[in-house]
């Protein structure tokens, strides 16, 4: 098997398969070799599933043999642990769900097994999903495969650093508060948050149920655009799915961006951007404009609200969703427990790790008698006059442009006993799930030697216009052609 | 001093659906446990409920028929709380915007008098699992069958003045429930349940009173006890200097007496918000006027068709109309028989058989097609009435089939058709009439009692098929000449 | 807005959470921390506007009264800690 291989497209992948040039089986077990020799001091696999994804890919390659196949067939994945997998672990990231065997697929692992998409794997992230590091998971920290001192970003952060060490071509994950869209940008890759109901939840282990949205880590916006539309759509399992066709993002790739009007909220750009960070931001808007973009300056008023909402409603969302975990019918139950009560509180307050219980309280608090006019209440009214903010914008513009985090990746134990501090992080990011509005993160250049993402956010619905714009400037650039030293197979090299 | 007793009503009515409110698992009673408990009943990580549009329709109908607005964008909420029986660690319940908001039922009170209750609001619900306490080694079994069935919480305002007014108000309810065929009405298998909020207050005071929650009573007759005692309990409280505290209290039939639910009473803070895995339910003006078209007719309207349709007393109507099951039983036979004859059949014989044995109508062995064809040889004379009690009696113990022919199969195979041949008749009566000249000379010197010897000489004669009519006449004629 | 030990602990019951008691006090400090955040909000005004529950303006939708589960107790209860003639054990509940 050619090296080269990971340098590959999604669609040159499918080229090779469907013309015979590689098997599925060689093309995986190429992919389980890379995750054997890498992944130990990247620690992006919670789970390999090396037989699972050979078998898949046999049945890939008899699909292809009969002509059944489609594009994306043979293609292996990885998933991010957080996505129940029949038959295999699925840990979201927690001691509470080390032993558990999901009875059942979520809707988008059922949907690209249908299609005989091999899956490599569960990725790591932060404990059900609540993190911007990957230090809060039960199976350690995620490492940045840029600089492995650093983190990869959270929660997403195994899928986004097992793409961008290329241990897998492509892989799934979540984004509630920035989950995609974080670790891409700190990795140096192309992510995407899809619009809230584009992609099923079912099968998607709840955080905050009305933020929550699956979407792809990838190399690029066309890669991204590939698996997008093969696991959206609408779910009748999912009462908050949507119920419009999914386009053919591809075929809209290549659409010029001449008279495009792209709107800079000038709240992006204030004080707590790092200058460095800005630069890159700028050098990509200056590219934008000589794709014939037209730049204009806009408003988001009530950007310092999204984060003090955010931290109302996850919060309270959750520890409603995180109920459920009470070690009577799955998952850990404490030793010899005396009476109800105290399994319940040992086995939550055992199984559980700091950042979950904090999230769990706050949420709990914010919801009890007395406080929730004054917390969940007026959060939801907060929530309203973002998603305000942005059609007013939208009136004005195609898309909005800006940073996707203030800095790049930091020191991994870094922030670790700064709560705040990391959720400050999310600045630019969370104000897009309180809307429920798709968003991306484009690798734009290099601060200080780590990756920095361009973040674009679009309209309801606007995905393909999105990956257009994206796919673009890929075209025009090369950075999201960069790899790791490490990881990469430089041209010619066998 | 005088007291007044203050009531109000929380029932729990199962919805008669085919599947659970928020999955497709089957909600039917008695089956092994945990066998009807999906991924979804379970609450695995993961999953989400989708709503079953039945259950929607069905609370739409209560609501119409209680004359309450039905929520336009009504929600569902979590109530969030820790228990074995409840896998999500929350109920998807209603709570600031419910279906049916405030509607009413008339009750008719011992005097006749009739009262309106006032129905605060009725919300769906999810039902819990069930605990089964007996002892696994000193463990609580959990079965989630029951976990997710559609309930529809029904709560009165504290309208209720007495336990035989709660239990006249349950009744009416547990009636319209099954009228309107959204509840099976089985008292036993808990899918209609009752707890009551009762207190008491010295009488021309207007404020209420503390109350006390008695939960889960599963009988109109522990319902009325329970609230006798409860009542009693708390005046007894008062009048020793205590006060009574707001709290849960369980009724024990056994002993007749509620007691504390102490474990019930632990700071409950259910911390409720809108469930963000649904949506508000959309209810239009075209949907609530499909639902108005299926609205079965109500017992009281019923009641009035009866009385003008049929003819029938208000004492028959009132008793044909008490269930749909007997109403539609008395319809039926009504349709192809004279309906007087009916309601007389079905209040008397038919009622007093099924006491007897402690059957309901659905379970009568005498059907209602059975009962119409032996009205029938009634109406035409091809038996009498007391004749047709025989037949009655015959088909009740599974003679002549199960079908209208059933009465004159049994009248065949006993030979008990009427005689109306006259000349059979006249045969008869000239034959007693020929054997008896001591009593005929009495009867032609004016002693008229005589004439009922030679009816019941004639009808004895004829086993008593001969026409009792035709005999009357020609005796009549025979002795007068 | 600020939390003392006390109301931690009766949150963390709340919730179902034993806390060490060694941790009470980092928990209180770091919740206080995240309500100063949220108390942020207070900046807003809020008055007549209507709470978003929901990034959609969607209404619910409807599933068809059908059965559509089969029996897969086996399989639904392998990982449950402990069970026994196809029910879940939990420790004695106590009405």
């Amino acid at each position: 098997m050619d090296n080269q291989m990971i340098n590959k497209s999604l669609a040159e992948l499918s080229v090779g398969l469907q013309s015979g040039k590689f098997s599925s089986v060689e093309l995986t077990q190429f992919y389980l070799d890379r995750i054997a020799s890498h992944d130990s001091e990247l620690n992006a696999f919670i789970t390999v599933t090396a037989e699972q994804a050979l078998a898949t890919a046999k049945t890939a390659d008899e699909k292809i043999a009969s002509g059944s196949a489609s594009g994306l067939t043979g293609i292996p994945l990885a998933h991010k642990d957080i996505f129940c997998t029949d038959g295999v672990k699925t840990s979201a990231g927690s001691k509470m769900l080390d032993n558990f065997i999901a009875p059942y697929n979520a809707t988008v692992v059922e949907k690209l097994k249908s299609i005989s998409m091999p899956m490599l794997g569960k990725t790591n992230m932060d404990e059900f999903a609540m993190g911007s590091s990957n230090e809060n998971s039960y199976y350690g920290a995620v490492k940045n495969p840029w600089d492995l001192d650093r983190v990869p970003g959270g929660s997403s952060g195994g899928s986004a650093a097992a793409v961008a060490a290329k241990l897998a071509p492509i892989a799934t994950g979540t984004d509630t508060g920035g989950s995609i869209r974080q670790p891409a940008s700190l990795t140096g890759i192309t992510g995407i948050k899809p619009t809230y109901g584009r992609v099923s939840r079912y099968g998607m282990i709840a955080y905050a149920s009305s933020l929550d949205q699956g979407g792809v880590f990838a190399s690029s916006a066309a890669d991204s655009a590939l698996l997008l539309e093969a696991m959206s759509g609408f779910d009748a399992k999912d009462s908050t799915s949507v119920d419009i066709p999914v386009p053919d993002y591809s075929t809209t790739l290549n659409d010029s961006l001449q008279g495009l009007k792209i709107g800079l909220p000038k709240e992006y750009f204030e004080e707590g951007l790092n200058s460095e960070v800005a630069k890159v931001i700028e050098a990509a808007v200056e590219e934008y404009k000589k794709l014939g973009a037209e730049i204009i300056e806009v408003s988001l008023p009530n950007t310092h609200l999204a984060i003090p909402a955010y931290y109302v409603i996850a919060p309270a969302e959750a520890s409603s969703n995180l109920s459920r975990f009470d070690g009577v019918r799955y998952g850990y139950r404490c030793e010899d427990p005396v009476d109800l009560t105290d399994m319940y509180m040992r086995s939550r307050g055992d199984a559980f790790g700091r950042e979950v219980k904090r999230r769990i309280m706050t949420g709990t608090y914010a919801l009890s008698a007395g406080y929730y006019d004054a917390y969940y209440l007026k959060a939801q009214k907060i929530r309203r006059l973002i998603s305000e903010d942005f059609q007013k914008v939208f009136e004005k513009v195609d898309v909005i442009m800006g940073p996707v985090a203030p800095e790049t990746a930091f020191k991994i134990g870094e922030k670790s006993d700064d709560p705040i501090s990391m959720y400050l992080s999310d600045i630019y990011t969370i104000a897009l799930n309180l809307a429920g509005l798709p968003g991306m993160s484009v690798p734009a250049g290099f601060a200080n030697n780590m990756p920095v993402g361009l973040q674009i956010i679009g309209n309801a619905f606007t995905e393909g216009k999105m990956l257009n714009v994206a796919h673009q400037y890929q075209q025009a650039t090369d950075w999201h052609k960069q790899t790791p030293s490490k990881y990469a197979v430089s041209e010619g090299e066998k | 001093m005088e007291w007044e007793t203050v009531i109000g009503l929380e029932i729990h009515a199962q919805l008669s659906t085919k599947s659970k409110l928020f999955s497709g698992s089957s909600i039917e009673y008695g089956q092994e446990p945990n066998t009807q408990a999906n991924v979804v009943d379970l609450a695995m990580p993961g999953v989400l409920p989708v709503l079953n549009a039945e259950a929607v329709r069905m609370a739409a109908m209560f609501g119409l028929a209680i004359g309450a607005p039905i929520g336009r964008g009504n929600v569902f909420a979590r109530k969030n709380y820790f228990y074995p029986d409840l896998p999500q660690g929350y109920q998807i319940s209603q709570f600031d915007k419910p279906i049916v908001e405030l509607g009413h039922i008339d009750i008719t009170l011992e005097d006749g008098e009739t009262k309106r209750v006032g129905v605060t609001r009725a919300h769906l619900e999810q039902d819990a699992g069930k605990s089964l306490h007996e002892d696994f080694a000193g463990m609580t079994g959990i079965d989630l069958n029951r976990s997710g069935t559609p309930l529809l919480e029904i709560v009165s305002e504290p309208d209720m003045r007495s336990a035989k007014e709660a239990v006249a108000y349950m009744k009416k309810i547990h009636e319209l429930v099954q009228y309107l065929g959204i509840n099976d009405g089985n008292l036993q298998e808990g899918s209609f349940r009752c707890d009551a909020n009762v207190s008491v207050r010295p009488k021309g005071q207007e404020e209420f009173g503390t109350r006390a929650e008695l939960k889960n009573i599963n009988s109109f007759k522990f319902v009325e006890r329970a609230i006798n005692i409860e009542v009693e309990r708390q005046i007894d409280l008062i009048e020793d200097g205590g006060s009574v505290v707001q709290e849960t209290r369980l009724y024990d039939p056994d002993k007749n007496e509620t007691r504390s639910m102490r474990s019930k009473e632990e700071a409950n803070d259910y911390r409720y918000f809108p469930d963000p895995d649904l949506l508000p339910i959309e209810i239009t003006d075209e949907f609530l006027e499909e639902v108005r078209k299926t609205l079965p007719e109500l017992p009281g309207v019923k009641f009035k068709r009866f009385v003008e349709e049929y003819d029938l007393s208000e004492y028959d109507a009132g008793v044909l109309t008490a269930n749909i099951a007997t109403a539609d039983y008395f319809e039926s036979v009504a349709k192809s028989a004279d309906a007087k004859l009916a309601a007389n059949w079905i209040t008397g014989e038919l009622s007093s058989h099924l006491n007897k044995e402690d059957l309901s109508i659905n379970d009568s062995p005498v059907n209602a097609a059975m009962l119409t064809g032996l009205i029938k040889r009634i109406e035409d004379k091809t038996i009498s009435g007391k004749i047709a009690k025989q037949v009655f009696e015959a088909m009740w113990n599974a003679e002549g089939g199960t079908d209208e022919s059933a009465a004159d199969k049994v009248i065949d195979a006993k030979g008990l058709k009427q005689i109306t041949d006259s000349g059979a008749i006249e045969s008869i009566i000239d034959e007693i009439i020929a054997n008896n000249p001591a009593q005929v000379e009495q009867f032609q010197s004016g002693k008229d009692k005589v004439f009922g010897f030679f009816v019941g000489q004639v009808m004895k004669a004829s086993q008593g098929k001969a026409n009792p009519a035709q005999v009357n006449q020609m005796l009549k004629d025979k002795l007068s000449t | 807005m600020s939390l003392t030990p006390e109301e931690v602990k009766k949150i963390a019951f709340l919730a179902r959470l034993a806390i060490k008691e060694e941790s009470i006090e980092q928990y209180s400090e770091d919740l206080s921390g995240i309500l100063h955040l949220v108390d942020q909000m207070d900046a807003a005004n809020v008055e007549d506007i209507e709470p978003m529950a929901h990034p959609q303006d969607a209404m619910q939708r409807l599933r068809k009264d059908e059965v559509t589960e089969i029996n897969q107790r086996e399989k639904l209860m392998e990982n449950a800690p402990a069970t026994e003639n196809g029910l879940f054990l939990v420790p004695k509940v106590l009405d």
